[in-house]
């Protein structure tokens, strides 16, 4: 497909702009660009056909079924969008007069109302532009708890070996060393490994629960409390929330701060990878250091305050404020009684298409999963030499967006399926089918395997040579 | 309440059947007793209908200005009909990160698109896919230039006080130490930036047009920092660059900025985009996403994310940075506004930008404002004094749906785009007139 320089034609143009109605302004010509800029000249409907040429080339959550393991691909709300887009939201500069942004600070006040419940934590900061982005500020939360109370040397964070690649990267750049410590056969955290890592240089540690396997860890509570007898501190790191939202809460079984993804639990769109919204919440004693500015209420409206010993800013302004009033949409839309319902909802479909899977696929782990579920090909590339790979790329010849592939990295050929509760049962039927029929052609044809996908607009890429010599931009 | 849920009660029993329970209690038997939650804190559910109304009433609270003349990191340009439309596409808005490349085309193309445009515009060699603001791309850019022995990172003091704050957080937690030079007549002084480069700077960040306005002399700035060894890091403005040297022609090692006014509305403060471009010898230092061309087995030009080897899903603690989900969609909006303005279209908002600046400056003058930083170049920003009390005078604005320049540093930091237009500025000055009694 053409890219948007080669349908570039010298002088075509949209026409946007009225000419200037004031004199231009004279600069001294060293000021000037001399390079010349090469933006794509192209007609209106040139440009509109070649974005929907592109949108034809994209999967999203509107076009078909997508268990992407870890990353809750919900359906994304219409209404969510449409209060999104009010201009009373998109209209207002971040700059402006208090008084002038009330609703919008309402907007901030009350989606933290919510959350602090769901979360069971005691303040929240949206600042945090996105998941990683969360978990950055969420560690520095406990550095600056650690060195307020003049306790440098802890410099440790522990991370499960199960842990997302984000865990250790973020708590590298919030400058803390990363102590791995080794999963349990059963996929949770090994206490004695747990046990034998805590000491008087840990800061804290960073858990998914359920965890990257998809299992709620039962020894949850343990896990907590040998991390705070240690005197350190436990982050929740919020990817997993949509399992068990409205069930438990992170802030009772022990955490003291976490982030959410507001793109991934709270029906927020992803965007072809972004904008998301990672706000971090944390239990009062911690609230002191949190980004500034936060928002509070003073009798019937609402002011920005610093708190005390705030680490600063993560980000301009107060974080990715359009992708919050989508998540506030849709919490007032399922309220009480739908949260729990919604989280339920993902923990059925999980177990339903698991049920379905099972005796033909591997479960890595064989029992009650939560909201996702991972599978094992290590036999199926023995045996026959069908990796986790083919079934993932034979996936796509039927719409199916595929499954998160080699992760998490304690399982092997791991396949990582996360239905979401807005799939209904004929879709998780039609899917189980697909998936067992692809099983089916490892024994018959696996070479049409290895070739797949067949039916999209290209085979599998060259990655190796795109690393090799990394074509970046197009070339004029 | 509101669901999105298809399944009906029946179904989801019969879905129970299937894996051997009874009821939804059962799939949270794992859940230690003591800790599970059996009713949660927050109103009932709403219907569409009235989540609506309740999101319109907020939406209501807020007043949006019929002419704004503030920026100070958030401006307000003229956004073409098309960029909505096209951002707004479900398979754009729904889609995750591009990793099955066989059914991500669209969005790999999209951001290749993007890298080449942001190379252009900049005027350097290599882009990354984004990053979450201007502010976060500054903080990364700068820890992109840490080496052995050289981990100091200057910062002008004319560079917005956001993006200062957030280089001093991203610095403090891995031990940089960072110096705030200090502006003089709102703009970087060599002298003062001489005096503090020692033999451990790794980086120097410096913004043009900075807070004030004011266009640095970077040809005089970026000989010192290179003589030092340090790499010299500029924040941009992306419109300004359709008129004004870019950071290539300047001799940065990186170009960073914050995008959203390619065609991103000010939301009140997101989601922006963060950009990062940089020279051939930095791109694995890079951070986040970036996307590469290459063919697939059949010979086919295709696109994939490339150079993994330095993320964070491959390096874990050891990767250049943590970023994960970055501001695709942020990406493609500014994309398809640079692509639906052209060469030609870029060059009158940046000239029309700067004109109105002019205007505004030149009647305010006649009021007897002046401009603080003198006789500078300035781009479409400008900070004066304030004759009158500046509270009041805002006021006053307000109450005709005008908002004013910023209140900073006792005076007013003023902007204008291309949406102010003659008459828009007339009217703002004819209220200033009347504050002031003339």
């Amino acid at each position: 497909m053409k890219l948007l320089f080669e349908r570039s034609r010298k002088g075509r143009q949209c026409c946007i702009l009225p000419p200037c109605d004031v004199e231009t302004a004279a600069f001294d010509e060293s000021l000037l660009r001399k390079a010349p800029l090469h933006l794509p000249e192209i007609s209106e409907v040139d440009l509109g056909r070649h974005y929907t040429e592109l949108a034809k080339q994209t999967h999203g959550v509107n076009d078909g079924f997508y268990p992407l393991g870890s990353c809750t691909m919900k359906y994304n709300p219409r209404i969510d969008e449409e209060a999104a887009a009010l201009p009373g939201f998109t209209g207002i500069h971040p700059l402006q007069e208090p008084e002038s942004v009330q609703g919008a600070m309402e907007v901030l006040y009350e989606t933290e109302q919510l959350l602090k419940e769901i979360t069971g934590m005691d303040a929240m900061t949206f600042q945090p532009a996105a998941g990683a982005h969360g978990e950055y500020t969420g560690l520095l939360l406990i550095r600056s708890y650690h060195l307020h109370n003049g306790n440098k040397e802890r410099n440790k964070i522990i991370v499960p070996d199960s842990a997302h690649g984000t865990n250790p990267a973020s708590a590298s750049m919030a400058g803390f060393e990363v102590i791995s410590v080794k999963s349990d056969e059963n996929g949770g955290v090994d206490l004695d490994a747990l046990r034998a890592a805590v000491g008087p240089d840990t800061a804290g540690l960073m858990l998914t629960n359920p965890n990257t396997v998809g299992l709620f860890d039962p020894n949850i509570l343990k896990i907590t409390e040998i991390v705070h007898q240690a005197g350190g501190l436990c982050y929740y790191d919020g990817a997993n929330l949509n399992a068990v939202m409205g069930h438990v809460r992170p802030g009772d079984l022990g955490f003291d701060c976490v982030h959410l993804n507001l793109h991934k639990t709270f029906a927020a769109p992803h965007g072809g990878g972004g904008p998301g919204s990672g706000p971090v919440g944390c239990k009062e004693f911690l609230t002191q250091f949190m980004p500034a500015p936060l928002v509070k209420k003073e009798e019937d409206h609402f002011e920005f305050f610093v708190p005390e010993n705030s680490m600063g800013r993560v980000k301009s302004f107060y974080g990715n404020f359009l992708v919050v009033v989508k998540a506030l949409t849709y919490i007032r839309t399922l309220g009480k009684e739908g949260i729990p319902e919604a989280s339920a909802g993902a923990v059925l479909n999980a177990n339903y298409l698991m049920k379905k899977l099972s005796g033909v696929y591997d479960m890595a782990f064989d029992t009650l999963c939560m909201h996702e579920f991972v599978m094992t090909l290590q036999r199926q590339a023995h045996e026959k030499g069908v990796t986790a790979m083919d079934v993932a790329k034979r996936l796509l010849d039927f719409g199916i967006h595929p499954p998160t592939m080699y992760f998490p990295l304690i399982v092997h050929e791991a396949l990582m399926v996360e239905p979401t509760e807005t799939e209904s049962p004929e879709t998780l039927d039609e899917a189980a089918g697909i998936f067992l029929k692809i099983m089916e052609e490892a024994d018959t044809d696996p070479e049409s395997l290895h070739q797949a996908p067949h039916s999209c607009p290209i085979g599998r890429p060259d990655e190796v040579t795109a690393a090799r010599k990394p074509v970046l931009r197009y070339q004029f | 309440m509101g669901s999105y849920i298809p399944s009906t009660g029946e179904e989801r029993q019969e879905m129970l059947k299937t894996i051997g329970l009874s009821s939804m209690d059962q799939l949270y038997d794992v859940v230690p007793e003591e800790v599970r939650l059996h009713s949660l804190d927050i109103p009932e559910g709403m219907s569409e209908m009235e989540v609506s109304r309740h999101m319109e009433e907020l939406a209501g609270k807020n007043h949006v200005f019929r002419s704004v003349f503030r920026g100070a990191g958030a401006y307000r340009h003229y956004i073409p009909a098309i960029v909505k439309s096209v951002t707004g596409k479900e398979e754009f808005l729904t889609a995750y990160t591009p990793y099955q490349a066989e059914i991500s085309q669209g969005v790999l193309q999209s951001i290749f698109e993007y890298q080449t445009q942001m190379c252009e515009l900049t005027g350097m060699d290599v882009s990354n896919a984004s990053v979450y603001d201007g502010a976060s791309a500054a903080a990364e850019a700068v820890l992109m230039c840490q080496e052995r022995k050289r981990s100091r990172v200057i910062i002008s003091g004319t560079a917005n006080p956001q993006v200062i704050e957030t280089v001093k957080t991203y610095c403090g937690s891995r031990n940089v130490p960072v110096t705030v030079i200090p502006a003089r007549e709102y703009s970087t002084d060599p002298g003062e930036l001489k005096n503090a480069l020692t033999e451990d700077t790794a980086a120097v960040y410096i913004q043009s047009p900075n807070y004030y306005g004011v266009i640095e002399d970077m040809e005089s700035l970026i000989p010192v920092i290179h003589e030092s060894g340090a790499k010299a890091v500029m924040g941009v403005n992306p419109i300004s660059l359709g008129l004004l040297k870019t950071p290539g022609e300047l001799g940065a090692d990186i170009a960073v900025g914050e995008g959203q006014p390619l065609g991103m509305p000010v939301a009140f403060g997101g989601p922006y985009l963060g950009f990062m471009t940089c020279r051939q010898a930095m791109m694995r230092r890079l951070p986040g996403r970036i996307v590469g061309e290459t063919t697939d087995k059949e010979g086919r030009r295709c696109f994939v994310l490339t150079l993994q080897a330095r993320e964070q899903h491959i390096r874990r603690e050891k990767a250049s940075s943590n970023i994960c989900s970055n501001e695709a969609l942020c990406a493609m909006t500014a994309s398809v506004y640079l692509a639906a303005m052209g060469p030609q279209g870029l060059y009158r908002a940046a000239e029309s930008c700067a004109a109105h600046a002019r205007y505004l400056a030149a009647e305010l003058g006649k009021l007897g404002f002046h401009i603080l930083s003198g006789e500078r170049p300035f781009f479409h920003e400008f900070l004066t004094d304030c004759p009158v009390d500046s509270g009041k005078l805002l006021a006053a604005l307000a109450k005709q749906d005008i908002l004013g320049g910023l209140p900073v540093d006792g005076g007013i930091l003023w902007c204008c785009t291309e949406c102010n237009s003659k008459a828009d500025i007339d009217r703002l000055v004819s209220i200033v007139k009347e504050v002031c009694g003339k």
